[in-house]
């Protein structure tokens, strides 16, 4: 590689991250903000938040991981990771409302 | 012996074996967190009602370390960029300021702990609470920064409180039922935030040390194989890259809602 093209790779690199942190702050931002809305419940709340953490999420595994570039067996293993992860959320969706007979619920 | 697929990529996987290692390696730590946040949710739904607290943790220090560790891991990014253009200054420059960052994180981090742990709350033996900041203590009284309430539930929801007024409360031991401070033991909340933050924090310390091992130590691999001390940095900095996603969950799950 040649000198000038060194530097412009580092330059686009800097740009990217600055977008990246932009939007970073944003979301943090978005979240706090959305936690003091006063006309919402708490579980709408934090169906907000969440959301927003994990548009955050994406935006960081997408540009700071490369995720969008990345080879077809990261992705593979990805796949099993989301499937045994949303096993385990789902296992504990279904368990919040199995309680044995009986038991006293708040 | 020569390690095969430490920068050539293997043909069956196409990506080097250090970056395939990683990722199952995140695959795991993703479990390992997944079943910290499943025990959050159900700790969470299985509190009584307005027994679970809100507004216990500084949502500015929270917001902070959100952004510090935004930045390091960005300079982690552009350290790893500064060793595919071949610029080892730079390199150093910007692991230098992640390494900074991780500490500064850490710095923060421990504060709040520390305000937590000289946190009390005293239950007094008239069915009374007080509840606050330990300035002193000796055999006969103590001495907090806080207030005192008649009902426990208004020790939970501190969001929906306007104007708290905190003092300082001399208290006698002799009225003294029960003194704990807001360490894990104290209740499920705290159990459960300084197990996901101190896990957290640990991945953080130990993703410090091999940054760190990388910026001190990296110049004899970086002379003799550039490409191979690369490719380390790529790995760290994906490590880092997960931390910060972890953070990016915890920070409101813990302190926002």
């Amino acid at each position: 590689m040649s000198e000038p093209e060194h530097h412009v790779e580092l330059n686009s690199y800097i740009r990217r991250c600055a977008l990246v942190f932009a939007a970073v702050v944003c979301a943090t931002s978005l979240m706090i903000y959305a936690s003091y809305l006063p006309h919402f419940g708490w579980p709408a709340k934090v169906a907000m938040i969440l959301a927003i953490a994990i548009c955050n999420a994406f935006v960081v595994a997408s540009f700071l991981m490369h995720l969008l570039t990345e080879k077809k067996m990261i992705f593979t293993v990805l796949i099993f990771t989301v499937f045994f992860f949303a096993g385990l959320m789902g296992l504990t969706l279904w368990a919040m409302n199995d309680f044995p007979t009986g038991t006293a619920v708040h | 012996m020569e390690i095969p697929y430490t920068t050539e990529l293997r043909p069956d996987t196409g990506v080097y074996n250090a970056k395939l290692g990683i990722w199952l390696f995140l695959a795991s730590e993703v479990m390992l967190f997944g079943a910290l946040f499943s025990a959050y949710i159900l700790l969470r739904v299985g509190a009584p009602e307005g027994m679970w607290p809100h507004g216990w943790l500084d949502v500015r220090f929270g917001a902070l370390n959100t952004i510090i560790l935004a930045l390091s891991a960005i300079t982690t990014l552009l350290a790893w960029a500064a060793c595919k253009v071949r610029e080892f200054g730079k390199f150093k420059f910007f692991h230098g300021c992640t390494i900074l960052l991780a500490l500064t994180f850490l710095c923060i981090k421990s504060y709040e702990y520390h305000d937590k742990w000289i946190h009390y709350e005293i239950q007094m033996k008239d069915g009374t609470f007080a509840d606050g900041h330990l300035v002193e203590q000796n055999d006969k009284e103590v001495l907090i920064h806080g207030r005192i309430v008649t009902d426990e539930k208004d020790l939970y929801d501190l969001r929906a409180q306007k104007n708290i007024q905190l003092q300082e409360i001399r208290i006698d031991r002799s009225t003294i039922k029960k003194m704990e401070n807001y360490a894990p033991r104290h209740n499920t909340f705290t159990a459960i935030y300084f197990t996901l933050t101190g896990l957290h924090a640990l991945h953080i310390l130990g993703g410090t040390c091999v940054i760190f091992y990388l910026w001190a130590f990296g110049g004899n691999m970086w002379r003799k194989d550039p490409e191979r001390f690369t490719n380390r940095v790529e790995v760290s900095g994906l490590f880092w890259h997960f931390v910060d996603l972890v953070w990016i969950f915890l920070f409101p799950v813990l302190y926002l809602t």
